[in-house]
């Protein structure tokens, strides 16, 4: 149910990740899932999938195809990041065998989160780049790119994400 | 300048003044979450209930952002009669960028209906006829983000949704029930 015609709304940023921070509370923490983190991660991720995918059918509505995976990446890397985390990412490295490593040095989920303790910190920080994995899939399978996209978190807010190409057809 | 229009400015200078995104991202994301419970629990009813004790959580937090961001000069609630405006006014307008309608105030003053049209939280979203008979309340979280924000402000509210649009209304209400407020305590350490 799009409606063109409807002009670009706004709310605050801070909405959205006061709500995020929540879903990643509700399962890791607080669902049937909490107990098992494998599973809490596979809903939390594949709520993010969703997402990607239709925010993927979005914002291509008025782009021509990709001439390539690469030029796919690039999207991801600008586009989609700026809309999804308010900023671009800042590297980009491919082997060019289906593999890519974006590099965001400030991950929007990540700059104000700060727990007890470091070890708590950094548990928090792996819980709240699940989401984001989710949707970066999710939105590359919208536009035809399957993968696998994992995170790594070295120095906070720095965040690694890679994305690896299951099929080369 | 009326105690509304001002409290009105005071959203608006603080809504153009924070960091934004667009509403859609928000939108899908909501969607996703209610789709998870709906999946997650068996009953309608304990999606409502689920939502609206995320919905406390996120209020309980947010509050201290709205304090810090929007302009103090806006003044202190002195009744409960402004609350429900800052609330409509500065609280609407600074989180999801529209404003609500106070309306329906009961005699004791104690009691008043948020009246909205815009809900970027429902945009897209067609509720399926079972889920609409058996009471889904879909922007049930709002209704939990009011009572978390006022009772870090000693205020003990109760918050209903009355009509949703997306259950054949024509706007969406919630109904704010003050209970009493609570007297500032130190709790000993649980």
């Amino acid at each position: 149910m799009s409606n063109p015609a409807k002009q670009r709304t706004e709310v605050a940023a801070s909405t959205l990740e006061l709500l995020h921070s929540e879903m990643v509370e509700y399962t890791t923490n607080d669902s049937k899932y909490s107990s098992h983190k494998e599973k809490a991660y596979t809903v939390l991720e594949d709520m993010g999938f969703k997402v990607g995918i239709r925010l993927g059918e979005r914002l291509t509505r008025d782009k021509g195809r990709f001439a390539d995976n690469l030029d796919t990446i690039k999207f991801i890397c600008k586009d989609f990041w700026s809309e999804c985390f308010k900023k671009n990412v800042d590297n980009l490295k491919t082997n060019h065998k289906g593999t890519y490593v974006l590099h965001d040095s400030k991950f929007t989920y990540l700059t104000r989160l700060s727990l007890s303790t470091p070890e708590e910190t950094a548990n928090a920080a792996k819980n709240h780049v699940v989401f984001s994995c989710g949707i970066i899939r999710g939105c590359l399978s919208s536009l035809g790119v399957e993968a696998f996209v994992t995170a790594e978190i070295n120095a906070l807010p720095s965040v690694l994400f890679k994305v690896i190409e299951i099929s080369r057809q | 300048m009326s105690n509304i229009a001002k409290l009105q400015k005071v959203g608006d200078s603080t809504f153009g003044r924070i960091e934004k995104i667009n509403s859609e991202l928000l939108t899908m994301t909501y969607g996703s979450l209610v789709t998870q419970l709906l999946r997650d629990f068996e009953d309608t009813d304990a999606v409502n209930k689920q939502l609206e004790k995320m919905g406390h959580k996120i209020g309980v937090r947010l509050i201290e952002e709205y304090m810090a961001k929007s302009n103090p000069s806006a003044g202190s609630c002195k009744e409960f009669k402004d609350t429900a405006e800052a609330i409509a006014k500065v609280g609407f307008k600074m989180f999801l960028g529209f404003n609500a309608q106070v309306t329906s105030w009961n005699q004791e003053q104690t009691q008043f209906s948020l009246v909205f049209q815009e809900n970027p939280l429902n945009d897209f979203v067609e509720l399926p006829e079972r889920l609409k008979t058996e009471g889904l309340f879909y922007s049930n979280l709002l209704c939990g983000v009011i009572r978390g924000a006022l009772e870090m402000v000693q205020m003990r509210v109760e918050c209903i949704f009355v009509k949703c649009p997306l259950r054949g209304d024509d706007v969406s209400e919630i109904k704010v029930t003050l209970i009493d407020y609570l007297k500032e305590i130190v709790l000993e350490d649980e």
